[in-house]
């Protein structure tokens, strides 16, 4: 499993499932490098390439609605 | 990333879960914990009450059974006692386990019987829309508390200690790596497990409680909590308004359906 | 604890043939909370169940014994719990849940009078009908009935094949005569007993729906951690298990629920007749209080006076068309029950003004006894 897994070099891919996504701006919020920003109620990736692939946003996301690989 | 698909059923999802509501959190940390056990998804039964909470085995694909509103453990403690191989995860809510169920909650830890709880503290009753709870704290605002509660709450976690429980331990959705931790160690464990988990309601209790947004709650969560060791340097004054999460109480004590083996061999031999 | 007389034959008390019924019918877990006049049965299983290989456990209360039984049942277990009055009335949420999610178990209900506490150790009939009504909402309900400890040695038996047959919670209503009587059973051989198990799915798991409709309307609930992974809910729910809003979908759950006993009502009702064939009276009578009334039908024939005895061993689902068939041909009907008419009204109902219909109740913790049935009788010719 990728949790705790050393951040790889490879540019992140974020993932968001807009139909599950309920706006709780969670993953927005807590992401350390602000990538993540709100759009229309929706979360949208703004920086990906700041991205370090903590993986915290798909953790603590409860709608199962964003992944990164 | 974590392939959540193949442990979920697809089909019922999204899933009825408020905006932020903590729930989903639990639900994924659960899913996680689980795959990192090797659990088999034929052996495992989820069990749960009535609540919001108690909504979460009907999106977990291993045997599920959602019981009446309190009575989880009672169930749990059936199919336990009559299949012990099987891997028994109880789900249920603060008013599910200890208001209306508070007496299976005492007497299923009292018997130590190895069932695996994992109680949703949310503070109030969620389904029913926010009224008071035993977890409640005092002054909070709810439904039927519009001024403020004037009870004090159950320490829920000391309660299931005090009951005979041989596995303690609170944590958050916050904190979810923690949390997934304390999942798997609470499965691990032969006997009683109780995992508290603090996973707010924005809606019912938030809302009421001056931390509507499910941001609010979870910075809250990130502010108050304090982990096991850190609790122990602290001075009561700066324990105030703390909650400690991390393993409470871990002992090895006899544990139900063990004990009901030992005797079954005992008739054998003085037979 | 039963004498043993011969190989076959012991002398044991209702209470005590309850559990030894039990066990002949294959049950192995048993979840109860101690309640006067019912708690030997607990006792007896408690000491039998660690020596056969079944599960006993006396639970904090009544709501969490049937509770634990339903849990039990899931795995595949035949699974009973036993009580009176005040237990009864306890249980009565999760026998509902029994109901809704199909749940196949036995309750045996050893009546004492009420309400409330009431007379612990006194016999009554007043929870016929809260076997049928007792839980919210619609369902079709099996309940029986025995009138000693062999009957209710045979309907423990029956009791279980119903509720596996059927998928539902079954009642056994006995009361605290036949539950404290010692009597002669004999007991059959119990590789010979005839036993029913629930069914068990074909399909592999990928296709299998726990609540698939089907003709007869009965599901098939595979036990837990055989493979098949699926939803159990008091929630109404459709063929999948997963609860519904579907308007559709809730009906014909909820109108199938009763549907699979009222379909099969003539499968599962039972009755037994004495001198009832050119019968001008009839006594309608169940439980001990049948015994007083097959006294009073052979010294009433002995005067002369024309009287039968129509006596259900199943009182749910009702002999209605029994009952209307007698009435035809009988000038009244005597219904005797220790209640304050209970059952009359249904005999009303049924008999659709063919016949008179005449109560005899007592309400006083006695037994109806064969004089008191017999200068009924006279007083009504
Ligand atoms: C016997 C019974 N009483 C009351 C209810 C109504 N009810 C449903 S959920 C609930 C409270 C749930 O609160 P909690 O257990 O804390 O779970 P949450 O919804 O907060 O997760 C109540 C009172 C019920 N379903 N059954
Ligand atoms: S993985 Fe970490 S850095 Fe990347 S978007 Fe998620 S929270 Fe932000
Ligand atoms: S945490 Fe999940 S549900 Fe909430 S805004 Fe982000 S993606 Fe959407
Ligand atoms: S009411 Fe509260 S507990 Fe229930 S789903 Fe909504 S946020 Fe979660």
């Amino acid at each position: 499993m990728a949790e705790g897994a050393p951040a790889s070099k490879k540019p992140a891919i974020i993932r968001v499932k807009l139909e599950w996504c309920k706006g709780c701006e969670i993953c927005v919020t807590f992401c350390p490098k602000n990538v993540l920003e709100m759009e229309g109620g929706k979360v949208k990736v703004a920086r990906v390439e700041d991205c370090t692939k903590c993986m915290l946003c798909e953790l603590r996301c409860p709608d199962f609605a964003i992944t990164v690989e | 990333m974590f392939d959540y698909l193949p442990y979920i059923r697809e089909w019922n999802f999204p899933h009825i879960w408020c905006s932020g509501c903590g729930d989903g959190i639990v639900l994924k940390a659960l899913i996680r914990a689980t795959d990192g056990l090797g659990i088999h998804r034929d052996e495992a039964v989820m069990v749960s009450g009535i609540g919001c909470s108690s909504r979460t085995p009907g999106y977990v694909d291993v045997n599920t059974l959602h019981t009446t509103h309190g009575r989880a453990l009672a169930f749990a403690t059936g199919v336990k006692h009559a299949s012990p191989n099987l891997n028994v995860i109880v789900v249920t809510g603060d008013g599910d386990a200890t208001a209306i169920g508070g007496n299976h909650y005492i007497h299923a830890a009292r018997r130590n019987i190895d069932i695996t709880v994992l109680l949703y503290n949310n503070y109030i009753y969620g389904m029913t829309g926010g009224q008071v709870s035993p977890t409640t704290r005092k002054g909070d605002r709810a439904s039927t508390a519009p001024f403020g509660s004037i009870e004090p709450p159950f320490n829920i976690s000391g309660l299931a200690k005090a009951a005979g429980a041989s596995f303690v331990a609170r944590g958050d959705v916050y904190n979810v790596k923690k949390l997934e931790k304390l999942i798997k160690l609470a499965i691990q464990k032969k006997g009683f497990s109780l995992l508290e988990i603090l996973s707010p309601c924005p809606t019912a209790w938030g809302r009421r409680n001056k931390m509507g947004h499910p941001v609010q709650l979870m910075e809250w969560l990130r502010d108050s909590t304090v982990s096991m060791e850190k609790w122990e340097k602290m001075t009561d004054e700066e324990r105030e308004g703390k909650i400690r999460t991390g393993v409470l109480h871990d002992v090895a004590r006899p544990e139900f359906t063990d004990e009901y083996a030992k005797l079954v061999k005992r008739l054998k031999a003085e037979k | 604890m039963p004498v043993k007389i011969s190989d076959k034959i012991r002398m044991m008390t209702g209470n005590e043939a309850c559990a030894e019924g039990a066990i002949a019918a294959g049950c192995l877990f048993f979840g109860g909370y101690p309640i006067t006049p019912s708690s030997e049965i607990a006792e007896y299983l408690s000491r039998r169940f660690p020596i056969i290989g079944g599960k006993f456990i006396q639970m904090e209360d009544e709501i969490g014994a049937m509770g634990s039984v339903i849990g039990a049942a899931l795995t595949g277990m035949k699974a009973m719990t036993a009580t009176s009055g005040p237990g009864f009335s306890l249980k009565q949420e999760n026998i509902g849940y029994a109901s809704m999610a199909e749940v196949p178990c036995v309750i045996i209900d050893v009546q004492r009078g009420g309400p409330s506490t009431g007379m612990p150790t006194l016999p009554a009939q007043m929870d016929v009908q809260q076997a049928r009504w007792g839980t919210h909402g619609d369902r079709g309900v099996i309940a029986l009935t025995a009138s000693s400890a062999q009957e209710t040695f045979e309907q423990t038996i029956h009791a279980f094949n119903l509720a596996e047959r059927y998928m539902t919670p079954v009642v056994l209503l006995i009361d605290e005569i036949t539950g404290h009587t010692t009597e002669k059973v004999t007991l059959p051989d119990y590789d010979s007993i005839e036993r029913v198990d629930r069914k068990r799915p074909t399909e592999p798991p990928e296709t299998y729906l726990p609540y698939k409709y089907t003709d007869d309307c009965i599901p098939t609930l595979a036990p837990f951690g055989t493979g098949y992974r699926y939803n159990v809910t008091g929630l109404c729910h459709n063929e999948t298990g997963f609860p519904t809003n579907d308007p559709k979908e809730i009906e014909r759950l909820i109108l199938r629920l009763t549907e699979k006993i009222v379909k099969n009502r003539h499968e599962i009702i039972n009755c037994k007749r004495t001198m009832l064939d050119d019968a001008e009276i009839a006594i309608f009578a169940y439980g001990s209080v049948a015994r007083s009334a097959r006294q009073a039908v052979l010294q009433l024939r002995e005067e002369g006076i024309k009287a039968g005895l129509l006596e259900p061993t199943v009182l749910w689902p009702f002999p209605s068309e029994i009952v209307l068939k007698i009435a035809e041909q009988v000038d009244s009907f005597l219904v005797a029950e220790m209640n304050l008419g209970q059952m009359a009204r249904e005999v009303e109902l049924a008999s659709k003004c063919k016949a008179s219909i005449h109560r005899l109740n007592r309400v006083d913790g006695s037994p109806i006894s064969p004089p008191q049935i017999v200068g009924k009788i006279k007083e009504v010719v």
